[in-house]
């Protein structure tokens, strides 16, 4: 395959956690405009590994990476000690298990990563926003109270609302963790509706303990196990024909 | 042990009622309520007291010359008792302690909330509560003998005695309490809003001021409110390094007495009990308690506004 359809290339990466090597040697790629989505059963690595993407392991002491992850088109590893950590995050957004609003309006939860930025002209605001809202489908429902409290939305409106947030500022590679663990039935099929059309825009990469939610909305699946990759491919061989054994019991629900 | 036996041991007897634990915990329950009651108690008393011996007071000046006169001298042969001077004093001083109390004690809550790193944080907190602990009386001393001379030598016009002095070290005896709240309230907020803001490519000062502070608001005017409310009740500072004339001066760089001032200056004389002069008192310290009441009620109100609400 051409390297051109890659996002991104992920080679020999390993992270500790002080002195825990919580993952170990992953070798992967993100095609461009695809959905690829990490299973595995709890504590296998897969959202240490979805949060070295943004450099989440930044905020917190102690934290080591190795290895690479090029980002494309520009091939830059985006771990190298002299990348700024904030500017990965510019080009790669996150939406997280839980939704995050912050304690301001529907308005400002979305225009909060443009205004980082420094955008303050109204019209520009206004209008990523109002794009923003439309393409995390909120915005009929919420398009005449924008300035309310994000509070006051459901669950499932608050995640979206974190989607729209991620998306408002062109995020090159979204990152999902376990976007709907917290969400009820409808609400979980609402969101991941919104992933699949997401598609068309922006590399996803989705951590799911749910393995219907993986094979649904991914196009390539990475199942991991104690900190390493053990097997990666498009997501209806490994759901039909896994080659590894231990993919194919946590796949048909013998492990895990 | 039979089977029957090792019943009777966990399962004491037949289903039914348990006079024992019945009494203990009505027993328990009464203690609780009567703690409870206490300090409800104390208050209403401390009150009850405060007004019974104002309205002796002014069964002797009326209420509009105390709240509007001028002047202050319940102790002179030509008595006036107008509150203002007592309250320009007690204004002035809080509002330069405040001016100095809550931005620098946010600054610091801030530094170490979201900044500082774990050791740092570790070492820091301990000082700042040491310096919360330090006798008031030594902070008025420091005033009186340190930062009154060192003003001095930059405004040389100041007085021995003045409002600017004692505002600014009670000031920075308030620091500690503004900034240990704050960071109390800080750093209640949930690491997930905080990750949220770091994931749109915030940064540190970014996360902190646009969402750890609004998201801890409540917390943070709580502790505003506290520190107002010490710098209008706080007594010794004043009372030794700002003078005890009362004086009707919105200029912080003369000498006036605050109404906690006044009230410890008469409280030391020898007044006899059941004198006008020694009713004065009370009516300074209703004034105060009203006074602590109104922000104690703003402070109630922006907490119930601005409620936690992640």
């Amino acid at each position: 395959m051409d390297v051109m359809q890659y996002k991104s290339e992920v080679k020999s990466l390993n992270f500790y956690y002080g002195q825990f090597n919580a993952l170990k040697n992953i070798n992967m790629v993100l095609h461009d405009k695809k959905i690829t989505a990490l299973i595995g059963p709890s504590g296998c690595g897969k959202s240490t590994f979805l949060r070295c993407f943004n450099r989440m392991h930044d905020l917190y002491p102690g934290n080591n990476y190795q290895g690479e992850i090029i980002l494309h088109p520009d091939d830059v590893n985006i771990l190298a000690s002299n990348v700024d950590p904030i500017e990965v995050r510019m080009r790669i957004s996150m939406v997280f298990q839980k939704p995050n609003p912050f304690p301001k309006s529907i308005y400002e939860n979305v225009a909060y990563g443009l205004r980082v930025r420094g955008i303050k002209q109204r019209a520009i605001l206004d209008e990523r926003v109002e794009e923003a809202l439309r393409n995390s489908a909120l915005w009929e429902e919420v398009k005449d109270r924008q300035h309310d409290l994000a509070f006051n939305l459901s669950g499932g409106q608050q995640q979206r609302l974190c989607i729209a947030r991620a998306l408002a500022t062109d995020p090159e590679i979204l990152l999902f963790d376990e976007p709907t663990s917290a969400l009820d039935p409808i609400a979980t099929a609402s969101i991941e509706e919104l992933i699949t059309d997401l598609k068309s825009k922006v590399t996803i990469l989705i951590v799911t303990h749910n393995m219907q939610q993986a094979a649904r909305v991914s196009d390539y699946t990475a199942y991991m196990y104690l900190g390493e990759l053990i097997e990666f491919n498009v997501t209806d061989t490994i759901f039909i024909k896994p080659k590894n054994k231990q993919t194919e019991d946590y796949i048909t629900g013998r492990f895990g | 042990m039979t089977e029957e036996s090792r019943k009777r041991t966990v399962h004491a007897g037949k289903l039914g009622f348990s006079m024992r634990r019945r009494v203990r915990e009505k027993c328990i329950e009464a203690m609780l309520f009567a703690s409870a009651v206490l300090s409800v108690a104390i208050m209403l008393a401390i009150v009850v007291m405060l007004v019974k011996e104002s309205i002796v007071f002014f069964q002797h000046v009326s209420i509009w010359d105390f709240l509007t006169d001028t002047e202050w001298t319940p102790l002179f042969d030509n008595a006036h008792y107008g509150i203002l001077p007592l309250i320009s004093g007690t204004v002035v001083s809080s509002l330069i302690a405040l001016v100095v109390a809550l931005p620098l004690g946010t600054i610091i809550a801030i530094y170490l909330s979201e900044f500082a790193p774990f050791s740092v944080r570790e070492m820091a907190k301990p000082f700042l509560e040491l310096l919360g602990g330090i006798p008031t009386v030594v902070y008025g001393y420091f005033a009186l003998l340190f930062i009154t001379p060192l003003l001095q030598s930059i405004l040389p016009e100041l007085p021995g005695f003045s409002l600017l002095s004692a505002g600014l070290v009670m000031g920075i005896m308030i620091i500690p309490y503004v900034s240990s709240m704050t960071e109390d309230a800080m750093r209640a907020v949930p690491m997930n809003l905080r990750e949220g803001s770091y994931a749109m490519g915030a940064t540190r000062l970014q996360t902190a001021l646009r969402v750890v502070m609004p998201a801890a608001l409540s917390g943070i005017a709580a502790a505003y409110i506290l520190g107002i409310s010490r710098a209008v009740g706080e007594t010794m500072v004043v009372a030794i390094a700002a003078g005890m004339q009362p004086n009707l001066t919105w200029n912080p760089m003369e000498p006036a007495a605050t109404i906690t001032a006044y009230i410890v200056q008469v409280s030391l004389g020898d007044l006899p009990h059941g004198s006008i002069g020694y009713q004065t008192i009370f009516a300074a310290g209703l004034t105060l308690l009203l006074l602590t009441l109104v922000f104690n009620i703003i402070g109630h109100m922006l907490r119930k506004r601005y409620r936690e609400i992640y």
